[in-house]
């Protein structure tokens, strides 16, 4: 069965749908867009590393993504001013990716693949690599759940139920870094992000409680992913643009349907 | 109200002798303090006074400059922060609310829902709640930790007369029921002198403290007690030029005339109530 690239894909695109559905439901929550686009932009920076170097793909961008994570927490720790530094630090990311991928011989024709995706030359390693990284995500975030939800509601409710909000600032850091590599093969650094996001704030209008939302949202994902592998094959579109596509459809019908319920 | 004996009291919560600064701008300076088991110590205090600081140093949320604070082992504490801003891009209702970060039975939470008057609010969402209702929700989780001790921030900001009654009638059955003891901050003197066994005048360090009869059995707390919300601000007035003793042992307030100047001399100016350095 594993060896119809059509199964394979939409296998992947389920893998990624259920960690990024409850990751992005946090990344909505703390308002992290930004946070969710400078990590996954260093992750072309990551490609050519891993190129350089001769890594695998998805460890030099696990590596880059993570260090990337890393540093922006430690900034937004220290107070900075997070919408200007993010923006800073997502465009650099980006274009310093860009510029050595350049000097890495031969890759220029790929160069859109890592950018956009390439869902359906999944491999079955890839798709290992992706159900195993999905898998580990999902574990950390149900693991700690409860003191992730309430780090997020509140810094201070937290402290007071014993909870170190940094080390649940950390738990996501790590898990937001694991995605971005695990996404990469399958919506390209530019539209991991959106991968995040846009589920999840369609998630939003039809949900009361932060589970029914992380829920909610990995199943819309896993809709976009089957959605924009249907439109890719029979429009002959991009796949990772097409699922992103959907989504954005998705959204756009779940807002308007969260307006017509609250009036 | 039950004491052990001196040298054996049983601390919840303490702190010797902390300082907490924000940049450059101290807001907390070598503040001791205790609290005992089945204990109602309120804090009082003019805005930006650091109350509020004081009640987040004590439960660790923010870092100290210097000094400690100790903890009881396992201390079972419910905290009721002055302010809590939910977001609405996060779905919460107020039943989930009160399963975080530990899982209530609904029983348990319908019990404490009604105990705080928003019986049948399970399916509220937080960032709809109006500012008393959340106030009485931010209660109710509270409870259900079935606290050593309540940690309160002002938490009759915002209730309804009625809510105000119930709310001091609670924390009393509260501390008859299970000991639990109460650490909050107020700016309704009155109550506070009935409710509380302590009272902690604070203007960046301890001014005074004391049993609330003692406190209130000077003249000039009399002449204060018909002035509403300026009555924490002169009280502080009142009492601050007496002796510091910076620990918790009781500072009785000495009779001092200088309870008008309280309402000329405004509590942001930087030597308000300092004049004794
Ligand atoms: N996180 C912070 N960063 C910088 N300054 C702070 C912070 N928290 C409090 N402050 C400052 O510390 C001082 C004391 O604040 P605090 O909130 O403790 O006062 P308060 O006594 O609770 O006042 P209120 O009666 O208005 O609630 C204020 O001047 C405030 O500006
Ligand atoms: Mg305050």
């Amino acid at each position: 069965m594993l060896d119809d690239f059509l199964i394979r894909a939409a296998l992947a695109g389920i893998g990624l749908a259920l960690a990024t559905g409850p990751l992005g439901s946090f990344v909505v929550w703390r308002r992290m867009a930004y946070f969710g686009d400078a990590t996954s932009h260093a992750a072309i920076l990551g490609v050519a590393l891993a190129l350089a170097l001769h890594l695998p793909i998805g460890i030099g961008t696990l590596i880059v993504a993570l260090a990337m994570a890393g540093t922006v927490s430690t900034l937004a720790a220290k107070g900075w001013a997070m919408d200007t530094t993010l923006g800073v630090l997502a465009h650099s990311a980006l274009a310093f990716g860009l510029v050595a991928i350049s000097y890495v011989p031969n890759v220029r024709a790929d160069l859109s693949s890592y950018l956009f995706g390439d869902i359906l030359a999944v491999s079955r390693a890839d798709l290992a690599f992706i159900w195993g990284g999905a898998a580990l995500v999902l574990a950390l975030l149900i693991w700690r759940w409860q003191r992730l939800l309430t780090a997020t509601l509140s810094e201070d409710l937290a402290h007071a139920s014993g909870i170190n909000p940094s080390t649940e600032r950390l738990t996501l850091t790590i898990a937001l870094a694991v995605v971005v590599a695990v996404a990469l093969k399958i919506v390209g650094a530019l539209l991991i992000a959106a991968m995040l996001i846009i589920p999840a704030a369609a998630a939003r209008a039809l949900s009361r409680t932060p589970e029914s939302m992380a829920t909610i949202a990995a199943f819309i994902g896993a809709q976009a992913c089957l959605g924009g592998l249907a439109l890719s094959l029979w429009q002959d579109t991009p796949a990772g643009p097409s699922i992103i596509t959907i989504a954005a459809l998705i959204f756009a019908a779940s807002a308007a349907f969260g307006r017509a319920a609250h009036k | 109200m039950p004491r052990l004996p001196k040298g054996r009291r049983m601390s919840l919560i303490s702190a010797q002798h902390i300082s907490v600064a924000f940049g450059a701008a101290n807001v907390l300076t070598d503040v001791s303090l205790a609290i005992d088991q089945s204990e109602i110590v309120t804090l009082i205090g003019p805005n930006g006074s650091g109350k509020s600081t004081l009640l987040r140093a004590l439960l660790g949320i923010v870092p100290l400059a210097s000094g400690q604070v100790q903890r009881a082992p396992d201390l079972r504490l419910g905290y009721v922060p002055q302010k809590l801003a939910i977001d609405r891009a996060m779905p919460m209702t107020v039943r989930r609310f009160l399963s975080l970060p530990q899982n209530v039975r609904d029983k348990d939470a319908r019990a404490a829902l009604a105990r705080v008057g928003l019986a049948g609010q399970e399916g509220a969402q937080m960032a709809q709640l109006s500012g008393g209702q959340m106030q009485r929700a931010m209660l109710a989780r509270a409870l259900l930790t079935d606290p050593q001790i309540l940690v309160l921030d002002e938490p009759t900001q915002g209730l309804d007369q009625q809510g105000e009654a119930a709310f001091y009638r609670l924390i009393e059955e509260l501390r008859l029921e299970t000991g639990a003891a109460v650490l909050m901050v107020s700016h309704d003197l009155h109550v506070v002198m009935a409710a509380s066994d302590r009272v902690i005048c604070l203007n960046g360090h301890i001014c005074c403290q004391g049993a609330p009869h003692v406190v209130s059995s000077a003249p000039e707390y009399r002449a204060l007690f018909g002035l509403g919300t300026q009555g924490a601000l002169a009280l502080y007035q009142h009492a601050h030029d007496h002796v510091h003793d910076g620990g918790h042992v009781p500072a009785g307030p000495a009779p001092t005339t200088g309870a008008k100047d309280a309402f000329g001399r405004s509590p942001t100016d930087p030597h308000y109530g300092h004049n004794h350095a």
